[in-house]
């Protein structure tokens, strides 16, 4: 089976191209039986390939299939490779296997789109570089994938291309997301000149024998990867694009939220981690940003009224505790986070998308309401996706996982008291934002009649998605709730275990039950302000103040007010101003000059013998001087 | 032989498709056609020869091929054409761009076909020999050669304000080339007044003792012949002008293969001739490299020009070769010689769309255009798909080089490696907006044209095929090159040595006794 390997990237590279040559041609059915069967076959195989390497795992749990040498020049050397271990293998798995929902999906979605085709070709393709991303054996390849996926969220994102608007969110993406890059590219750089090697294993097992702790250039680049990464998931400081991002089909944001792109920061970093290890800074550096971003992405999300904006910036911020478990060093916690996200927030993308559907391609969730009756199935799925969001304790897959990063974010080897604090009031902050959603949107009265009842093509997504953010969580329960460790015992050939820390038990309950009753309260005062008693909110929003943070909120937070004054304009600017080269007029200037002299000579040329003669003379006069005084 | 086919081939065929075109406009087309089809089967087949032959192997001061017999024995000046690696490569790409640039003059030149096809395989003719000349004289033969018919070209089938642009390039070109000509000689004169041998033979020329002194001066001269064709900031200005004015087979030609030569003759003939001057010189052009690159990028996203767009982001590009030539290490060399082809096939490839789309629609004003995907989803997406390799995505030919030539700069100067890294970041920006105003937006104007013909896709998909190929498959081209230029670096060994060490690298030895515990991925 493992042999089988390179197919799995191959068969959306290759839906892709079928797709991007002859999609015209084809019609929209065999475009959607390629589009979609391409990333079945691909799931197909990855889930054989898990499959196996749950029963019969590979000789040291990692297996590597070279396909080619890529670039060889002088000492470097990079291959055509993949390599396949515990960690690649739970992302390859969410990437094909949720991927797979979203495309079947879309076949309903996007049916009555000119571009139907293209959709899928850039879906696949984007499928196809996520799975590079995470399965390549080396950086250059990782980065492939990684160039990969930002192109493909251009492509969707601008896939509207006839507003200008949805292009320039398109190009806000790549560009943010190229910043990222490029720091990542010079700690590629540093790297190679470290180890001569740009192959992750070989870097991560020489690492530890080259860098002692906190070697300088461990430190600088992991910060540059640090760098890439928080351009790709959307951190802090570079979150900008994400809600932007909102411009594409709904089971685009879809894909980049669960199954590709912003998770590719949290898989670098996990994927590299015998080199975060060797630097502290570094790793303090991921759980401040992480702690940091969920908090600001969570306040944003609070004031939010377009639906798909407030799944935005949750994803932001549940980005951000993956951060943190990352950086206080729950590696495996920050991994099972990002899979049970995965589950509930293509869920939710995918509900949204049907009510989006239903009420006449209307976002703004104020205008709806009322529609649990309407559409049951989307009510019920949606519901489980929040719950499981907003961490309803005990019943939800995302109450397990979160819970795991909040413990960690104190007790764990890099934890604080502060990180544990920010976790926990983010966690309030999520229910809040999370349930003031769902009442708004399917509470209440209905506001707009139903244009479009969803068929299976939608249900069934929803609802194998809903079973997985319902008990997908089950896999991996903590110490005093049953102490089931499935997952962390998968993650364990290729992350480091939780070591060190402090363990009470006492603590950790007071944290779960503190945490538990946390939510449920902001779930109450979400019912309460926005079903129950709306006045509230209207009085204070109509208020000076109330109404400045509610727009405030709303830009989330002026990142963007202040990146358009510190980078777009003065580059525009200076761009524009310059738009003739100014260097050119210096060689402009030069026959400019040279014309004037012709000038200037062409009056002595005026034909009369007497001015000729004067001149003789007077040329002569001044030789004779200039001899004699020399 | 096979090296002067390769140049008197095309200049018999540009003979022929002049007189053909007296009497009538179809048979120029077909005869450069053919002529163009067999001069890259001839120079494909030698690149094959050359890889399963010895040619990976060859010694410093070994040619692949040489043809060498005396030309005015008086003065030592010999007819010497000779290919390694790095000239085979050339030829190649030659070859293939001179091919597509008579396929995409198939329509756009009604008038005097004859002539212009005779303009185009001389220029062809005489690049071919520059990358194949190695007496200095006949170099400065064929540099020259290549340069009457361009104006020719630029200053006939121009647009509108051609001849000022042809008389700025003219001056330029042939200024610079005069300087270079001064240093030429006066290496000759140096040369044999140090031997007694007068020869303008570049190989005997390679050791010559000049004092550091005037050895800089000399170099300046190739400096500025070389680095004017390239172009480096700040000589570039003739360049927009001159591709925004050239008919779209004369920025094909010029793009692609002219600014190729400046970039060869760093290479072949600066820093061999002249190693410590341009050691020490190569700090201050890694800098201007630099500057081009930032520079360059950001006037190209403030035009609206589409030609004079991608015109700017050629000298964009070339800075990289810039700093990849004067870091002057394998890496660094490989990765340049991969943008050098990469660069002349996507903004080639840039070039021949911005031409259809002004054939078709008469404008190239990109606050005119827009929307154009919808009208025309084929060149859109093969517009998208060079637009990216502009951009250095990677997987595509561009990004092999650039990634190649930061990796060998970061050796020789970190600051300068990183700050050229934000060149990634400006090509992203002017890549992305081109697209914007052509492609994506509402058809405001409400263009109407059709989409690709037949013949254009076979140009554009032979170019994404090739840019592809480049891109997930470089090594054949770098296997290439690679003898060739360890062979040059072994010229300048002596001034070049110390810079591996430079890096810091922790304990190499400590390295590699890890490594050997580890034991598996060697």
């Amino acid at each position: 089976m493992y042999d089988l390997l390179w197919l799995v990237p191959t068969f959306p590279f290759l839906g892709f191209l079928i797709l991007a040559i002859f999609g015209k041609k084809i019609g929209k059915k065999l475009s959607a039986v390629v589009g979609v069967g391409s990333i079945g076959l691909s799931a197909l195989i990855t889930i054989l390939i898990g499959i196996q390497f749950l029963t019969n795992p590979p000789e040291g749990h990692a297996f590597v299939q070279t396909l080619w040498t890529w670039i060889a020049a002088d000492d470097f050397k990079v291959n055509i490779a993949f390599h396949l271990d515990a960690l690649s293998m739970v992302f390859a798995f969410v990437v094909t296997f949720v991927g797979f929902w979203i495309h079947l999906y879309s076949t309903e979605y996007m049916a009555d789109d000119e571009g139907f085709s293209r959709f899928f070709a850039y879906m696949n393709l984007f499928v196809g570089a996520m799975l590079m991303l995470v399965m390549g054996d080396n950086l250059l390849l990782l980065y492939l994938g990684w160039e990969g996926v930002g192109l493909c969220s251009y492509l969707l994102i601008g896939f509207w291309y006839r507003d200008p608007a949805n292009g320039y969110a398109a190009r806000k993406a790549f560009i943010v997301t190229r910043v990222g890059d490029a720091a990542m590219a010079v700690g590629l750089f540093m790297l190679f000149y470290s180890f001569k090697s740009l192959n992750i294993q070989e870097i991560l097992s020489v690492a530890p024998h080259v860098w002692s702790p906190g070697n300088k250039l461990a430190v600088a680049s992991t910060l540059l990867l640090l760098g890439g990464a928080v351009g790709k998931s959307a951190q802090l400081p570079l979150q900008v694009w994400l809600p932007d991002a909102m411009a594409g089909p709904t089971p685009t944001s879809a894909l980049i939220h669960a199954a590709t792109m912003v998770t590719a920061g949290v898989y670098l970093i996990a994927r590299m981690n015998g080199i975060y290890l060797l630097a502290p800074l570094s790793m303090t550096a991921v759980a401040i940003v992480g702690a940091a971003t969920l908090l600001v992405a969570g306040f944003a999300g609070m004031a939010q009224t377009d639906i798909k904006r407030v799944l935005a910036y949750s994803t932001v911020s549940q980005i951000g505790y993956m951060f943190l478990a990352l950086g206080v060093g729950a590696w495996s916690a920050g991994v099972f986070h990002f899979m049970i996200h995965a589950f509930f927030k293509a869920l939710l993308f995918l509900a949204a998308g049907a009510i989006i559907l239903a009420q006449h391609h209307e976002q703004n969730m104020f205008k709806m309401g009322g529609l649990a009756k309407a559409l049951p199935v989307t009510f019920w799925t949606f519901l489980i996706g929040s719950a499981s969001l907003a961490a309803l304790p005990l019943i939800t897959a995302g109450f397990y996982s979160k819970d795991a990063i909040i413990w960690y974010a104190w007790s764990g080897p890099n934890g604080s008291i502060y990180l544990w604090m920010a976790a926990v009031f983010g966690a309030m902050v999520t229910a809040f934002y999370t349930f003031r959603m769902v009442f708004v949107t399917f509470f209440g009265e209905q506001k707009m009649e139903i244009s479009h009842y969803p068929t299976w093509r939608v249900h069934i997504p929803l609802i194998a998605l809903a079973f997985f953010a319902l008990f997908g969580g089950f896999i991996e329960l903590p110490g005093t709730l049953g102490h089931l460790t499935l997952f962390s015992d998968f993650m364990k050939s290729a992350l480091p275990v939780v070591e060190g820390g402090h363990h009470e038990v006492s603590l950790e309950i007071f944290s779960q039950v503190l945490t538990a009753v946390l939510a449920l309260v902001s779930i109450f005062v979400a019912y309460y302000l926005y079903l129950k008693n709306m006045q509230i909110v209207t009085n204070f929003t109509s208020t000076k103040f109330g109404h400045g943070l509610q727009q405030f909120l709303l830009s989330g937070l002026g990142f963007d007010w202040l990146y358009e004054r510190l980078f777009i304009r003065p580059y525009v600017w200076l761009s524009r101003t310059n738009k003739r080269d100014f260097i050119d007029f210096f060689y402009v200037f030069l026959p400019w000059l040279a014309r004037q002299f012709h000038y200037l000579f062409k009056y002595t040329q005026t034909g009369k013998v007497r001015r000729y003669v004067v001149g003789i003379v007077f040329g002569v006069l001044v030789s004779i001087t200039i001899v004699v005084i020399l | 032989m096979t090296l002067t086919f390769l140049f008197a081939w095309l200049i018999l065929g540009g003979l022929l498709a002049w007189l053909a075109g007296r009497w009538n406009k179809e048979a120029p087309r077909w005869i450069s056609l053919g002529f163009m089809i067999v001069h890259l089967i001839v120079s494909v087949r030698l690149w094959i020869s050359f890889l399963t032959n010895k040619g990976l192997t060859l010694a410093q001061g070994e040619w692949f091929l040489m043809e060498k017999s005396p030309w005015i024995p008086q003065w030592g000046i010999q007819y010497f054409l000779a290919v390694d690696g790095l000239s085979i490569l050339l030829i190649v790409l030659t070859s293939f761009l001179g091919l597509l640039a008579v396929a995409c003059s198939w329509k756009g030149i009604q008038e005097r076909v004859g002539f212009f096809f005779f303009n185009l395989l001389w220029i062809l003719a005489g690049i071919s020999g520059v990358f194949m000349a190695l007496d200095l004289f006949l170099f400065y033969f064929f540099w020259e050669i290549m340069l009457i018919p361009l104006y020719f070209l630029i200053g006939i089938w121009g647009h509108s304000n051609r001849i000022y642009a042809t008389i700025k390039f003219f001056i330029f070109t042939q200024a610079s080339g005069l300087f270079m000509l001064i240093s030429i000689l006066a290496l000759y004169f140096i040369h044999g007044s140090q031997t007694g041998h007068y020869t303008f033979d570049y190989v005997e020329l390679l050791g010559t003792q000049v004092s550091p002194k005037i050895a800089f001066w000399l170099m300046l001269g190739f400096f500025l012949g070389f680095g004017v064709k390239l172009p480096a900031v700040p000589v570039h200005t003739w360049l927009p002008d001159a591709h925004t004015e050239a008919p779209t087979a004369g920025s094909v030609v010029l793009a692609g293969l002219v600014l190729k030569a400046g970039a060869y003759g760093f290479i072949r003939f600066l820093m061999p001739l002249f190693p410590q001057a341009g050691k020490e010189f190569a700090m201050v052009a890694m800098i201007l490299g630099i500057i081009g690159i930032i520079y360059a990028a950001m006037v190209a996203f403030a035009q609206n020009d589409l030609k004079r767009l991608v015109a700017y982001t050629s000298v964009s590009h070339m800075g990289f070769v810039l700093l990849g030539v004067f870091a002057w290490n394998q890496l660094a060399l490989q990765g340049a010689v991969m943008i050098i082809l990469s660069h002349g096939l996507s903004t080639g490839a840039l070039f021949i769309l911005v031409g259809d789309i002004y054939d078709r629609l008469h404008t190239r004003d990109m606050d005119k255009l827009g929307g154009l995907w919808s009208v025309t989803p084929r060149l859109g997406g093969f517009g998208m798909v060079f637009a990216l390799a502009s951009l250095g995505l990677p997987g595509l030919a561009n990004f092999v080089g650039e990634f190649l030539v930061l990796l060998g700069v970061y050796q020789v100067s970190v600051p300068i490696a990183a700050l050229a890294t934000l060149g990634f970041i400006a090509s992203t920006i002017y890549s992305l907006w081109m697209i914007q105003k052509t492609f994506f937006g509402k058809n405001v104007n409400e263009w109407k044209m059709p989409d690709a013909t037949p013949r254009e896709i076979s140009i554009y998909a032979a170019l994404v095929v090739a840019l592809l190929w480049l891109g997930l498959f470089p090594n054949t081209v770098l296997r290439t090159s690679r003898q060739a230029l360890k062979n040059l670096q072994q010229i300048t060994s002596q001034y070049f040595q110390g810079s591996k060490e430079a890096t810091t690298n922790p304990s190499v030895e400590e390295l590699n006794k890890s490594r050997s515990n580890y034991g598996g991925l060697e």
